[in-house]
This record gives structure tokens, sequence and C-alpha cells, in this order.
């Protein structure tokens, strides 16, 4: 009967009995992470009571705004980088005494990497460049939102979903141990019969569902809702790799879903997808896995590029160096990314002529790529540059992502890739590109569109401080692993004989330490700047001098973003609009402007994906089956449901709407010299380079 | 929410000047339906993909044992018509129901039709599953039969989902009329069916003819 009800979830699944049990430093350590997450609820629910925010929470969650969205997926993206790096630091630690042995058991460790992998591509890195596309691209395009606000909630409650399953199996049992690729046969249901996997699989198939409709519903927001004039070649150029990143969500998905499923049955049904015997292929999950996972690179970085066009222009007060050039090697890269899969796994038996042409797909990549590199240092040349924070993170991306990339140049070669395959100088490139090529880009976009959704400016010292704690951090962390590889280090060591390997062990454990702080420091950052919020307000809404349609509008930018929507009949339309003087004229008419309400749709979809998820991975079925029935009904009744609109009058908006007006026109503003201190209400003196 | 669009040109039947504003939402509605629908194609691709890379093993029955032609050719003509009966509810929508005060009863018709297509389609589909267990196929017995089953099976699922959203459809217009959402769902949705079709087709020649040959 308990069986019927509680599947294979026993009282020893929970972690917390574990530690009881089997005392010891493993049980320990996992049972510290599992004991934080019921303290940090009942501090939360108790914060939430006791200020009274219940309300403004369910305001939050049932909204269909895309800033209120985008937010919701930084937040959420925020917290599992705090376990991603607090992984990472226990890793390295072990790693740094971890000569015949450290203090980690090997389950232990197979698990941390796993679930760090896991957690930095899926539920840190992802839901980051969601928040960020959400919120700037309906602003750039001149739209008062996406095309789907309520598929948006969708999308966003299944990546929640997928990061529950995540999370809860941090308490409740334990995660795969597979690596964040999950190779069967080591995630088959004959090595590996436990629940690791199917936390794993469901994990990031849900959220793997909900970056597909984001994908597509970004797609057609670009496609279908830019403003009159906005035509393509107009665009900023973080729409433009947001675009791209969309595109390359619909076709690189679609692998993870059906490589996803076809594991869970031979887990779940005794198929045989991937097994060693009766026909199964298990190079099959291989080039499924990568005819996502490379694309999934490119979705990453491709807008972190797009934040560095729009740092490396605005910044440096000129416009945009080569802006065709970049976009078609945006383009270039978005196309070549499905052509280069192979190189995951030269070694693993193809033909010497297939790996050569996979090799050399590859090393094309970084034609299209330097082209961009370029087309940056072009548009800094002559220009007026302030080097601040997000210039610190320009320059930091210029050094290392530069050198990243070419590593990604050696490994690209078949010869030396079987020299050089799963040791750690793959774990220093691919560390090399993520942290100071998307993670760069990211922390730098957070910091010049702060201000835009939350209507003040982070602290500028404190987020150099950031900038540099993460590059040098970086350096200390990463770049011996180059040095260990070619000495022979294998990755996903837990432990090693070579005494030689200690020192540069111990030098990478201080830069995990740099890089734990880094972190911190962002939540510094925030913290101190939320205190200090009224010296730091740019109500006007352009504190950096800012081309693109984003910056032509108050600060916050009110729910419908635009009072008229603008129209656009040049590149950079806000600089120019600027320069001739007609930003900020008043305008004659306004109109009823009509959003649409909030909705609870995604909410429940959020909780039955994850009760669907929950009720397989413990063999359920009765809530499995429950969630799926529940998910359905719920679509049904919404399609029935009335589709709520509210209508804001035209007076509201053009009383707040012209207020702003007025003292945009009446303020002085202020030149790029004041921009870092409280003289800049967000009101820029035009101080434009023009190109020769 | 109102959108400024300038040209109406969707991939679908569009609906025509006399549908006003309507014509206008299908514009936005039915080209991300359509682009998730290519995304779709992909996962299909990608089950066309692992299929064809399986071989049928020795010890188990291969597709000599396990297909029934005939039935395959009826299951194809079911939803062929089916798809047919769609096109008639998809124009019966387009030339009457410009005004709200159309009669629904052709519409409900067709869309009625097409359901009971399905639904045939359906019962073969799933009577030729049970035969080919019997003969000792099922999807635990080797790759080539899991690739098969799941293939087939995926398609399976996707026509039952399109069914249930037909029914969900006709029981909206009938309680509600065909006001602009259920056009634009009704849009969607043919687009949905159609594309079952043409991936039908490919599982017909690929996997039904190509393991016959």
């Amino acid at each position: 009967m308990l069986d019927a009800i509680f599947g294979r979830l026993t009282w020893d699944s929970i972690i917390l009995v574990q530690a009881v049990e089997q005392p010891n430093i493993n049980t320990f350590i996992t049972a510290g992470a599992a004991a934080m997450m019921p303290v940090g609820g009942v501090m939360i629910v108790a914060l939430l009571t006791w200020m009274k925010w219940w309300k403004p929470l369910f305001e939050w969650l049932t909204s269909v705004d895309h800033k209120k969205i985008g937010t919701m997926y930084i937040i959420f993206a925020v917290i599992m980088l705090f376990r991603g790096v607090v992984e990472g630091m226990l890793m390295r630690a072990n790693q740094a005494v971890g000569l015949n042995g450290g203090f980690l058991s090997s389950d232990h460790f197979n698990q941390l990497f796993t679930t760090h992998g896991t957690n930095m591509i899926f539920f840190v890195a992802m839901p980051f460049l969601f928040g960020l596309i959400n919120i700037i691209v309906p602003l750039q395009i001149g739209a008062r939102d996406v095309a789907f606000p309520r598929l948006n909630q969708i999308s966003l409650g299944l990546t929640a979903a997928g990061g529950f399953l995540f999370m809860i199996s941090l308490m409740i049992g334990e995660f795969s141990t597979g690596g964040w690729t999950g190779y069967p046969s080591f995630t088959g249901r004959l090595v590996n019969p436990g629940v690791g996997p199917d936390y794993y699989i469901l994990a990031i198939a849900i959220s793997g569902i909900g970056s597909t409709l984001t994908g597509v519903n970004f797609s057609v927001t670009i496609y279908k809702l830019r403003t009159a004039g906005m035509s393509f070649m107009r665009m900023p150029l973080f729409t433009w790799t947001a675009l791209c990143t969309s595109i390359l969500l619909i076709f690189a998905m679609p692998p993870l879903t059906a490589c996803c499923a076809m594991l869970g049955l031979d887990r779940f049904l005794g198929f045989h997808f991937f097994t060693n015997d009766m026909g199964g292929n298990l190079m099959n999950f291989i080039n499924l896995f990568w005819m996502f996972g490379h694309p999934e690179v490119y979705i990453l970085i491709l807008p972190a590029f797009g934040v560095m066009s729009e740092i490396s222009s605005t910044f440096s007060g000129k416009r945009l160096y080569g802006y065709t050039s970049i976009v078609a090697a945006t383009m270039c890269i978005a196309v070549l990314s499905f052509t280069v899969w192979l190189h995951h796994f030269f070694t693993m038996g193809q033909s010497a002529t297939v790996n050569a042409a996979f090799g050399v797909a590859t090393m094309l990549i970084a034609i299209p790529t330097g082209v961009k590199i370029y087309d940056w240092l072009a548009t800094l040349w002559g220009g007026r540059i302030r080097f601040t924070a997000p210039m610190i993170y320009l320059c930091g991306f210029f050094v290392l992502f530069t050198i990243g990339g070419l590593s990604g140049v050696v490994l690209a070669s078949p010869t030396l890739d079987y020299q050089l395959h799963n040791s750690q100088f793959l774990v220093a490139h691919f560390h090399n590109v993520i942290i100071p090529g998307v993670l760069f880009g990211i922390l730098a976009g957070i910091h010049i569109w702060f201000p835009k959704i939350y209507g003040f400016r982070l602290m500028e010292g404190l987020s150099r401080i950031t900038a540099f704690l993460w590059a040098i951090g970086f350096i200390l962390a990463f770049m011996p692993l180059y040095q260990t590889g070619l000495m022979g280090m294998t990755r996903r060591t837990v432990a090693y004989e070579d005494p030689a390997l200690v020192p540069w062990m111990i030098v990478s454990g201080i830069g995990a330490l740099i890089l734990g702080c880094a972190f911190l420091s962002i939540l510094l950052t925030i913290f101190v700047s939320v205190l200090n919020r009224k010296k730091l307000m740019v109500p006007i809404g352009d504190p950096w001098d800012g081309r693109s349609l984003e910056w032509a509008t108050p600060a916050p930018t009110p729910e419908w973003n635009f009072a008229v929507l603008p129209k656009v009949d040049c590149r950079d339309a806000f600089t120019d609009a600027k320069a001739k003087g007609t930003a900020y004229q008043p305008i004659e008419k306004y109109e009823d402007i009509e959003m649409p309400a909030n909705t609870y749709y995604g909410f429940i979809i959020m909780i039955m994906a994850s009760g669907l998820g929950f009720g397989l991975v413990w063999h359920m079925w009765w809530l499995a089956i429950a969630s799926l029935l529940g998910a359905i009904a719920t679509a049904i009744t919404y399609a029935f449901l009335p589709q709520k609109q509210y209508i804001i009058p035209a007076a509201e908006v053009r009383e707040i709407d012209e207020a702003w007006r007025r003292s945009a026109r009446e303020g002085r503003g202020i030149t790029r010299d004041d921009e870092g201190n409280e003289a800049n209400q967000g009101l820029a003196r035009p101080d434009n380079i023009t190109n020769p | 929410m109102s959108f400024s669009i300038r040209k109406s040109l969707h991939p679908g039947l569009n609906l025509g000047e006399d549908h006003g504003d309507d014509r206008l939402e299908a514009e936005t509605s039915v080209f991300g339906f359509w682009v998730f629908m290519m995304s779709d194609l992909v996962t299909f691709g990608m089950f066309f993909a692992v299929f064809a890379t399986t071989m049928p093993l020795a010890c188990c029955p291969g597709p000599k044992e396990l297909f029934d032609l005939g039935s395959v050719a009826w299951q194809t003509a079911f939803l062929l018509a089916s798809s047919l009966t769609s096109g008639m509810a998809i124009l019966t929508l387009k030339q009457e129901h410009a005004s709200r005060s159309a009669s629904t009863k052709k519409l409900v018709f067709w869309l009625l039709v097409t359901v009971l297509l399905g639904c045939g389609f359906l019962y073969r589909e799933i009577s030729d599953f049970i035969a080919m267990a019997a003969a000792g196929g099922p999807p635990t017995r080797s790759g080539y039969l899991s690739a098969l089953w799941s293939l087939v099976g995926l398609h399976g699922l996707h026509v039952t989902g399109g069914l249930i959203w037909c029914l969900v459809i006709v029981a909206g217009i009938v309680v509600r009329g065909v006001d602009h959402r259920w056009k634009l769902t009704l849009l969607r949705w043919a687009v949905f069916w159609h594309f079952l079709d043409v991936v039908w087709i490919a599982i017909f020649s690929f996997v039904f003819l190509g393991g016959l040959l």
C-alpha cells in the first residue's frame, strides 16, 4: 500500500536522515546543503509575512509583464549561481588536497561535477540570458510586450519546474553521477538503476521544453512586433543576437528533448535505444546530445556578444564599427554551429576523413568570431572611452575570451584532440570561453540595464571591484588547468598520484576562493546600491548616453514601455533623435493602452510539471498521472476562460509621460565626465563622436 | 492586445479581408505556431534518424513478419481523408464565419467528420501495435523495435493530441460561437493536422514501404 503512494521513496532517501545514520564528511556536506533549503524556505516565508510581501509576491508570480518575467529569470539564475559557485569551490578544494585522495568520496565528487555542469548551463547561464533578452528585446524593438505573453510565463514556469527537480535532488535522493552530458550506458538502467539519472533527464527535459517555447516566442516577437521603421538592418545588435539565439533554440532544443525521451524510455520501460545489447547504440545518444550541445554553446555566447557590441559603441560614444559584418558574422556562427557537433567525440572511432571535416568546420567558426573582435576593437579606436565597469568586462573579454577561443582552435585539430580529450586542458578551455565570454557579458549587461528597469544605477566602485575579482579569480582558477591538462591530468578526477600537480592545484584552489568572493561581491554591490538608491536614481532613463530605443523611456520603465510606439528611420535611433533635438518632444495624441492582465496559468503549469517530474522520478505513478491530467485540464480551462485585458486610460498615460518629457526638456543633463556620480539623473548631454 | 501590422501574409490559410481584425491577429498567432511546428519537425527528424541507424535483429521478428501493409494503407487513407475534411472545415470558416451570427452547423460537421476519421486511424494503428506485440515484436525486444514503436508511437500521440484539441474546439464553438479566439485556434489546429499528415507520409514511405522493400 505504501509502495503505491510513495513509489520507491523511503525514509532513507532523505539526505538529512542519511547524515544521522552514517555520519561522515560527505553526508555532512550534503546534509548541510540540504538543510539550507528548509532553513532558507522558513526564512523567506518569515520575511514575506513580516514585510507583508505575500500579495506583491503573487502579483509578480502571476505577471505577464516581460520586465517582471525577465527579473524573475535573473533572480532564479542568481540563486542557482550560488549553488554552482559553491560546488565549484568544493571541487577545487578537494583537488587542492587531492594528492592520493581528497576529503570527498568519489561518488560525492561525481555528483558534484554533474550538478555543477548541469546547473551552470541549464539553470544559470540560460535563465540569465533569457532574463536579459526578456527585459531588453521588446524595449529595443519598440514593442509593449512579447508576442505571446502568457506563453512567456509558461516558459518561466517550466524552467522553474526543472530547477525545482534539480534542487529537490539535493534533499531527497541523489543526482546523476554521469556528468552534465549524461552518457549511457553509465546512465542506463543496468549500471545506475537509482533516481539520479531520472532527476537529470526530467530536470533538463522539462526546462528544455520551456527553452524551446522561449525560442519560438522571441523569434516571433522580433519578426512581427518591430515598431514602424525598425527594419532588420536597423535593429540593435543585442536584438540581432537574441534573434539568432532564438532560432538556435528552436532547432537545437528538440534533439535534447528527443535524446532525453529515449533515455527515459530505456530506463522506465526497458527499451533498447542506448543499451549495450539487443541492438542498442549509445553513439546515437552522444550524437543527439551534441547536436543540441554544440548549438547550445552559441545559444549562450551570442547574446553575450550582443551585450559586448552595445558596450563597445555606447561606452566609447561611437557608432558600432562594421555593423553589417557583425550581423553577418552572427548569422554565420548560428549556421556553422550546427555543423561541428562531432568535435566533442573525435576519439569515438569515426574515420579520419569525418574527423577532419568536422575539425575544419570547427576552425571555420574562428573566422566570424575574429571578425567580431576586430569590429569591437575598431569601434573603440578613437572613441571617447569611459573605463567603467562595463568597459572592464569588455577588456577582460577581449584578452581572456580570445585565449579561450584559441585553445578551442587547438582542440579542433583531431590529432591534438586525441591527446587533449577529457583532460584538464578541456576543462580550462570551456571555462575560459564561458566565464570571460558568457558570464562577463551577462554581468556587464546587468550593470548597464539595471537602472533601466529599477530606476537606479549600481554602485560604480563596487561593480569595478566585482569585475576585477571575476577576472583575477578566473585566471588563477583555470589557467593552471591548461598546464595540468598538458601534464596528463584527466578531467573529473577525485584523486591523483603525481605530486608535481599539487602547486597548480593549490593555485587553482585559491582562484576558486576568489571566484567565491566575486560572487559575494555581486550580492554586496546590489545590496549597497539598494541602500543608496536615492543617490543613484536616474529618473530620466538615459544614464549612459545610450543609442537604442530602450534608453528613450523613463527609468524605471512604465509597464506599457512606450506611451506612443516610436517611429524609427535610422540605426541608433535614440542617438539620432538626441542629435537632432527631437528626443523628449511633446506628443500630441495619447491613446488608451490595452495590456494583458495577470494570470495563474504559468504558475499552475509550473506546479503540474514539478509534480509530473517528481512523480516519475520516484515511481509515484498516481502523482505523475494526476499532474499530467491536471496540466491538460488547465490548458483546456484557460482556452475557455476569457483572456482578460486591462485598459490604461489615455489621460493617465498622458500625465505620467508628459511629466517625464517636461523634466527631460528642462533638465541640463550631464557630460560623460559625471556619468559615475550623483549628478547623473539619467539625462545625457549628447557627446557623440561622429565617425570619419 | 493590438499590434499594428502592416501586411498580413502568414503561412496557413489566410482568413481574407472580410474577417477584419481577426485576420491581422492571425498573422502573429499562426506564424508563431508554424515556427513551433518547425521545432516539432526536428524532434520527428531525430526519431527518424535514430530509426535509420537501427537494423532488425536476427533474434526477433522484422518488418516482413510485423507489418500489415493493408492496415497501413487504411491508416493512410483515413489520415489523408481527415486532412481533406479539416481543409473543408477551414474553408467553411473562411467563407461563412466572417460574421459572428453564422450557423456553426457546417463547421462542426466537418470537424466531427475529421475526428471520426482520426479515430479510425488510431483504431487501426493501435490494433497493429497489439498485433505486433502478439507476434513477438514488443519495443523491449530490440533497438530496431524500440525505434520503430517510438517513431510511430510519437506520431500516434500527436494524432491523439490533435483529436482532443479538435474536440475542445468543437465544444468551444458550440458553447461560445466562432469568436476570434476560436478562429485563431482553428487555424493553428489546421496547421497541426496537415503537419501530421506530412509526417505520416514520411513514416509510410520510409518506415513501412522502406522496411518491406
